[in-house]
């Protein structure tokens, strides 16, 4: 019986395998990596003002009793000039934006945003991207729903679309 | 024409591909396996090599009005890369793939004479099975001469990390090494279905497996020193999933190369050895489907996508299942070999085979454990460098110290084995263990010097007291390969024990000091290439009366537009002086400064495992051929 | 076909900003020592936008932010087992290329005893059979 059963353990470990490689197959491999921070306080951190005519903001400022969309961006990350029209929409729906500038200096900031619009109440900068890590993001853009007591609620990877404005909008509402 | 010609070729191949398969089912009635068998495994050969020089013709010429030649090429590319860009992708490595199973198929029925006529008949009848599967792959879902139109006035260019000399050569080597495995699977198929396991077996298997098994070290010691000079940050070897795909193979026949010697001298561990032959090319398989499916991050990407990854796998589940299931059906009928005690050359061979297996045990399952994870709790996690080096580490340096005694040690069993004959290792390596006291260095690297010194002595042992000019070749070839164990380990851990870094952005003028060099940032210059502008920077290193110069590059191609660095690796005696020009800041350029003392010694010991085995190989050859003269000078 | 294959990590030139790298991005630590535990703790932190590469063996941005992170922070006196844990809060066990001992990962470190193990009884059975 032993005999029979250590025979057959090569075919079963190859059963083991293919049925993963199944499971994989089916479910490709996401190259994003959602951060585990959703659920919890934001992590300190403390950004100068990106630009002279708006100011920055830290951790604290995010617990101030209103819910605000924390949006990573840059002047030279491409979806972002995809994302802007949709972050004027939320705007527009009464969502409260305030922008991280990834790795970027005040005049490209300024062109960016006469060209695409500018949606941010507030925008820090992030010269060396330790925000973004601090925040566990890995690009840009990236979007952090925040409550009034400064808990990250949800994080959106990548540029929001159109067809991703629902799901924003229902986040928003549930921490409203 | 070219394209048409080719795929009419392929087309051919598979049809008498199957009519192989059937004439190795309906068996003896369809007349002498040599008559039938040998003609088509032959005419199957011809036929694929002749689809893969039409390939190779329709990428010279550039022929735009071919799908994958568009795709994947580009006029203005020097010649060696349109050339080595027919199988610098997957149709068109698919399709060496196919070539190589085919000619490979072609060889074992020409020049296998030993086997009984039943296991050829069933040995060539799973080859053809193995073939037509792939065919079908080809010719389904891989056709690498589909044609575009209207053809593209330019093609897309190859990736320029893959134009690179020893890319060129890298995946065929390895290739072939995959597949010539595929002749020790039909083997093993073979007998297991005809249940004639024994020496002959073993004998017929062996020249493939030693022959894929050089292969095999040579593709995977290039690997990493491609992989060593091309991501420019003085790694070797990662523990990525593509490389962990290549080293399981390699593992597999390691062990394979041991068992089948075994049973061709003593007919010891038959089961065993079935199992390593399926497994070794089961590996091929799976490494194979890890790569194309996508299906594990890794750096090194190449033409993922699952729909292939999922054909891939139904092949996989086809001939592995198949042959595990045949094997514990049939296995239990084999008979059990000669017998022996734990103290002899079987049980040192055994023992080796199980460290090997274990390391093999622990690559699979390293490298798959993350997708078991996320299928079973959808958590995301990583198994790298820090677990495979805590494992292989150890096992590595008991396989070591293994080899000091194994080769030494007789047959069957050995009741006194002269334990004197070891003592000049032993000294070696506890002199060289107190040696590394001189310096500070981990413990793993100061074990990994001691006993690469010690078994550097051991591993010309089997050659003490003999006459050097009458010992067999295959002996030789031994000797050179376990050496070579020696020399690469002392490259690893002399990396990982000396290697000195150096990283600062300087400016034109300054100096920056690495390990025992002075390296001179003289200057940086834009140069041009054929298909790319790069900066170039000019370094004077001195280190006592010794000058250097080096120019690492940082280059952008237009054609995928993509930057890479090309790092300026200069070769000393002592080691190598490994240098990168990184970006501009300011009036400062990033510099990464590497000195590697005998770090050349992980390849250089890479080669002479191959070449040992090589040697072996021709040993064996000669000597058969000598037998079999003398045979029909007897007859 | 171990490099058989393209890079990934050579993405194309738009993706990366024209800003300076972090300060310790490719600048190592004063201190041997602190800059030994660095390298040590960078070689074994996944570098999340190439997936497959340590962030000590990429010139990704990103992983230049980490590694600048890292030492900044060994040169504060952050312990390496602090920085990868405060890494994990963050990104998961998918960023360190050491998997976290635990229920989940139980299998991966038993893997090599259970197989010496099995493997050794396997061959010790053999072997006493045959006295």
């Amino acid at each position: 019986m032993t005999r029979k059963l250590l025979l057959a353990l090569p075919l079963l470990v190859f059963v083991l395998f293919v049925g993963a490689a199944l499971w994989r197959l089916a479910d490709p491999p996401s190259s994003t990596v959602a951060s585990k921070l959703v659920g919890k306080p934001v992590p300190p951190f403390a950004l100068k003002p990106a630009l002279p005519t708006k100011p920055g903001f830290g951790a604290a400022d995010l617990a101030g009793g209103q819910p605000r969309l924390v949006n990573l961006f840059a002047s030279w990350c491409v979806p972002c000039i995809a994302e802007a029209p949709v972050l004027a929409e939320l705007k527009a729906r009464g969502v409260a934006i305030d922008g991280i500038a990834i790795r970027d200096t005040a005049p490209d900031i300024t062109r960016f945003l006469s060209e695409q619009g500018d949606g941010y109440a507030r925008i820090g900068a992030d010269p060396n991207g330790q925000a973004q890590i601090a925040l566990g993001a890995s690009g840009v853009p990236e979007s952090f729903i925040v409550d009034g007591r400064g808990i990250i609620r949800y994080h959106h990877i990548g540029a929001v679309m159109p067809q991703d404005v629902p799901e924003v909008m229902a986040e928003w509402e549930k921490v409203r | 024409m070219i394209a048409e010609a080719g795929l009419a070729a392929l087309w051919l191949a598979a049809a008498l591909a199957l009519l192989q398969l059937g004439a190795a089912i309906a068996g003896p009635r369809v007349g002498d396996v040599r008559a039938v068998a040998v003609p088509t495994a032959v005419a199957q050969g011809v036929l694929t090599l002749f689809a893969f020089a039409m390939l190779i013709w329709l990428f010279v010429r550039t022929d735009l009005s071919v799908e994958l030649v568009a795709a994947n090429s580009h006029s203005m590319k020097p010649f060696i890369y349109r050339f080595s860009g027919a199988w610098g992708n997957h149709e068109g490595s698919m399709l060496l793939w196919v070539t190589v199973l085919a000619v490979a198929g072609a060889g074992l029925a020409l020049v296998e004479r030993r086997l009984p006529p039943e296991t050829m008949r069933a040995t060539l009848g799973a080859q053809a099975a193995l073939a037509l599967g792939f065919f079908g792959f080809l010719l389904i879902a891989s056709n690498p001469f589909a044609r575009l139109y209207p053809a593209p006035a330019e093609g897309q260019g190859l990736n320029p990390l893959l134009q690179d000399p020893g890319l060129a050569f890298h995946p065929p080597t390895l290739y072939l090494g995959y597949v010539g495995l595929s002749v020790a699977f039909s083997l093993a198929v073979g007998a297991l279905i005809t249940r004639e396991v024994g020496p002959a077996l073993a004998r017929a298997m062996r020249p493939w497996v030693l022959g894929a098994w050089v292969l095999l070290t040579l593709g995977i010691t290039a690997g990493s020193y491609w992989a060593y000079y091309e991501l420019g940050w003085g790694g070797w070897w990662f523990w990525d999933p593509v490389e962990n795909a290549s080293l399981m193979p390699w593992l597999a026949a390691t062990a394979l190369l041991h068992s089948v010697n075994v049973l061709a001298a003593r007919g010891g561990l038959r089961s065993w050895t079935i199992m390593l032959a399926v497994v070794a090319f089961s590996m091929s398989m799976v490494g194979t489907f890890l790569v194309r499916s996508g299906i594990l991050t890794s750096v090194h990407s190449f033409a993922v996508d699952p729909e292939r990854g999922s054909f891939i796998l139904g092949l996989l589940v086809l001939y592995v299942g198949g042959a595990l299931a045949l094997f514990a059906a049939r296995v239990g009928t084999v008979r059990e070999g000669a017998r022996f005690e734990l103290v002899s050359r079987e049980g040192a061979l055994v023992a080796n085979n199980l460290l090997l297996t274990v390391l093999l045990g622990v690559v699979f399952v390293g490298t798959l454990y993350p997708i078991f994870v996320e299928a079973a709790t959808g958590d995301k996690i990583s198994v790298g460098p820090p677990y495979f080096n805590a494992v292989s580490g150890p096992i590595t340096l008991v396989l070591a110290l293994l080899l000091f005694i194994g080769p030494l040690l007789n047959w069957r069993r050995d009741r006194r084995p002269n334990l004197r004959r070891i003592a000049l290792p032993l000294v070696v390596t506890v002199l060289a263990l107190a040696a590394t006291f001189l310096a500070d260095m981990s413990l793993l690297a100061r074990l990994g010097l001691a006993f690469a010194a010690g078994l550097a002595v051991a591993s010309l042992l089997p050659l003490a007291g003999r006459n050097l000019r009458r010992t067999p070749l295959a002996t030789w070839g031994m000797v050179i390969s376990h050496l070579g164990v020696a020399v690469a380990l002392a490259g690893a851990a002399s990396d990982t024990a000396f290697t000195r870094e150096t990283l600062a952005a300087a400016r034109p003028g300054e100096v920056l000091s690495v390990g025992p060099w002075s390296v001179r940032l003289a200057g940086v210059d834009p140069v041009a290439g054929p298909n790319w502008t790069a900066v170039e920077g000019h370094l004077v290193a001195t280190r006592g009366g010794t000058t250097i110069r080096l120019d690492p590059q940082s280059r952008t191609f237009s054609d995928p537009p993509t930057e890479t660095s090309e790092a300026a690796i200069r070769t000393l005696f002592d080691g190598q002086l490994y240098t990168v020009l990184g970006h501009r800041e300011g009036e400062r350029w990033q510099l990464r400064l590497w000195w590697k003392p005998f770090v050349t010694l992980i390849w250089l010991g890479g080669a002479l495992i191959a070449l040992g085995g090589a040697l072996a190989l021709v040993g064996r050859w000669w000597r058969g051929r000598r037998q079999r003269r003398s045979e029909e000078a007897f007859a | 076909m171990v490099l058989a294959c393209a890079l990934l990590t050579a993405g194309p030139l738009a993706a990366d900003s024209n800003q300076p790298p972090s300060p310790y991005a490719y600048k190592q630590l004063e201190d041997p020592r602190q800059e030994a535990r660095a390298k040590a703790l960078m070689g074994e932190l996944r570098c999340l936008v190439c997936q497959g590469q340590s962030i000590a063996d990429s010139d990704a941005e990103l992983a230049g932010d980490m590694r600048s992170l890292v030492r900044e922070r060994i040169k504060a006196g952050e312990s390496p087992d602090q920085i990868r844990a405060w890494l994990i809060e963050r990104y998961g066990s998918w960023v360190s290329y050491a998997p976290v001992f635990g229920p989940e990962t139980l299998f991966l470190y038993a893997a090599p005893l259970l197989l010496l193990l099995v493997g050794g009884l396997l061959a010790a059975r053999r072997l006493k059979r045959s006295r």
